[in-house]
């Protein structure tokens, strides 16, 4: 992960378009972090930064700080909206939101996050989206741009 | 989303800032699920007071308890005064009980900066029942009563047993509700969502708490959070009460999501098989018989290993006054032994019956305690030096374990209450 760091998002080239739903209006942009796994809130993150706790996520240890998550959705306790609320208020909340499984738990959590945030797309992020990928998030306009890891050019 | 004029006005400001602040969550929340208007409530269940030091510290940097509600109720940075709640407001469990400090770990500031909390809270009108079976002291909505509720073993209770519609809500749905008495119509608000989409087809017998424990850990497993339907072809003998069926689907709620499910002639909407899928194809049948329930079993006793245990605990969801009975029962002329602890959870209301019937006495002088507003889970507390604990909850064997990395053994009431007089788990399939 740590030679991404010094990447930075590659020209209109080499730019992958998906569209969906606005669920959070804003504009975020950063790198990926895809899980096929679903989060838990309450229990399953660390609020104070923003890492996955539960055992046996793939994500253990890994933080969602700053970063554009991409997932199928939420699950667990009803204490979801409140623990990446508290993320926000800690600075480790994710830059943006996209998943597939609309929930309570999920809309009031990103309501509360205040991160730009999308659903119902016409291509699963899932598949399209990888972690170290560079993501663009125009909730307002419904459209996600994705720049592949590997055509992210040195800055 | 569609207003009416009286939601639009309270959105322009025509109530104050509080109540508008409460009309800009709701319908930022119910435009991200795609819901076309709010629905009328006057029935939430939630958590507000202030528990944690940084809620401490926001209430005494100034703005005290409404600087809380503004942002952990109403998502709101700017500080607006709390009015009275306009809903019938019960509060859930707490991380800790007040009463039981030293059990806790907690200093007394925090308790005192609590008290001010909790009795603020009440006065701007919640029911202090700090429990996550509200249905058992006093909130038992009716059947189509559009509710607010949070707590996900509460939520899958008035559903499916009460027939009552409510999502999962958070603490800030939860506040904007019980200011403004709206909430999103989305979801389980609606008839469709509620109708039976997978099958689960009993091929054995289910009659004690433990195994509708069992029955619903194997069920939300497999169904996660769609909404199943229990069907036996003989119909349920035994018809399965409050204890079981509060097991029940704080388990399936647990292992998966379920906020809804039916049991065919017992529910509410499923007088029949066919009611419960109301014109619905099953995704999918699952058959429940003797290897599957030994499967759930083996996978909810998966991290006990050593006899040797320092803790029971049980009350989860919150001991029913027939639980309290049964385990004072159980232990009466027994001690509990020197290395290990007995706790039992209830909300305060039942502990003062249990005091009045002569239970505590019986309990306590076992050796053993009872408690209130909390439980292990939630307070993350276990007695000093605890490996390993014996549940009779299914729910609480998922998440003790995975919160504070120790090892659980689940049984049967009886085999909790003699593994606490022998401090040894002596338990085994049943």
């Amino acid at each position: 992960m740590s030679e991404t760091v010094a990447l930075q998002p590659a020209q209109a080239a080499g730019v992958i378009t998906i569209r969906g739903r606005k669920v959070v209006p804003g504009v975020a942009e950063g790198e990926a972090l895809v899980t096929k796994d679903r989060i838990s809130g309450w229990g399953g993150i660390d609020s104070r930064t923003g890492t996955v706790i539960e055992t046996r996520h793939e994500l253990r240890g890994q933080s969602f700080a700053g970063k554009v998550l991409v997932f199928p959705g939420a699950k667990g306790s009803s204490g979801w909206s409140a623990a990446f609320h508290m993320a926000r208020l800690s600075g480790a909340a994710p830059a943006a939101f996209l998943f597939n499984e609309m929930t309570t738990k999920m809309a009031l959590g990103a309501v509360v996050t205040h991160a730009p945030s999308m659903t119902d797309f016409d291509r699963d992020p899932m598949t399209v989206i990888e972690t170290g990928d560079w993501v663009r998030v125009d909730a307002d306009r419904g459209v996600v741009e994705i720049t592949k890891k590997k055509d992210r050019r040195p800055a | 989303m569609q207003l009416t004029d009286h939601e639009k006005a309270m959105l322009d400001g025509r109530d104050g800032p509080a109540m508008q602040k409460a009309m800009d969550l709701l319908v930022r929340y119910g435009e991200a699920l795609g819901a076309e208007r709010l629905v009328e409530t006057n029935n939430v269940c939630a958590t507000i007071t202030a528990t944690t030091p940084f809620q401490r510290d926001l209430a005494l940097k100034g703005g005290g308890m409404d600087a809380v509600f503004s942002e952990f109720s109403l998502d709101s940075r700017e500080v607006v005064q709390i009015p009275k709640f306009k809903t019938f407001t019960s509060h859930l469990q707490l991380g800790f009980d007040p009463n039981q400090p030293e059990k806790f770990g907690l200093s007394e500031e925090i308790v005192q900066f609590y008290n001010k909390a909790e009795k603020h809270t009440a006065k701007l009108g919640a029911q202090i029942m700090n429990t996550c079976t509200p249905y058992q002291v006093g909130n038992i909505p009716t059947r189509g009563e559009h509710c607010a509720w949070m707590e996900s073993s509460a939520v899958v209770y008035c559903n499916s047993v009460l027939g009552a519609r409510t999502n999962t809500e958070g603490r800030e749905s939860c506040g904007a509700a019980m200011l403004t008495g709206r909430i999103p119509d989305w979801g389980y608000h609606r008839d469709e969502p509620r109708r039976a989409t997978h099958v689960i087809e009993l091929d054995i017998e289910v009659e004690s708490v433990q195994d509708w424990g069992l029955l619903g850990y194997f069920m939300g497993d497999l169904v996660q959070e769609r909404v199943p339907v229990v069907h036996s072809r003989n119909g349920i003998r035994k018809i399965p009460n409050l204890p079981r069926l509060k097991h029940f689907g704080a388990a399936a709620s647990s292992s998966g999501g379920v906020e809804m499910y039916h049991i065919a002639g017992i529910t509410p909407e499923a007088l029949t098989l066919e009611q419960a899928l109301g014109g619905n194809k099953p995704v999918e049948t699952f058959r429940y018989g003797e290897s599957e329930r030994r499967a759930t079993y083996e996978k909810i006793n998966a991290t006990g290993k050593d006899a040797e245990i320092q803790y029971v605990m049980l009350g989860c969801p919150h001991y029913t006054i027939e639980q309290i009975w049964e385990a004072a029962q159980l232990i009466e002329g027994r001690k509990v032994h020197e290395n290990c602890e007995l706790w039992i959870f209830t909300p305060r209301a039942i502990k003062s019956l249990a005091d009045r019937n002569g239970y505590t006495e019986i309990i306590e002088k076992a050796g053993g305690i009872i408690m209130s507003d909390s439980c292990s889970a939630m307070s993350r507390a276990v007695p000093k030096g605890t490996k390993t604990v014996a549940l009779d909850s299914a729910k609480q064997a998922h998440y003790l374990p995975a919160i504070l990395g120790v090892d659980a053994w689940f049984g049967t009431t009886a085999q909790c209450i003699d593994a606490a007089c022998t401090g040894r788990w002596n338990g085994g399939y049943q």
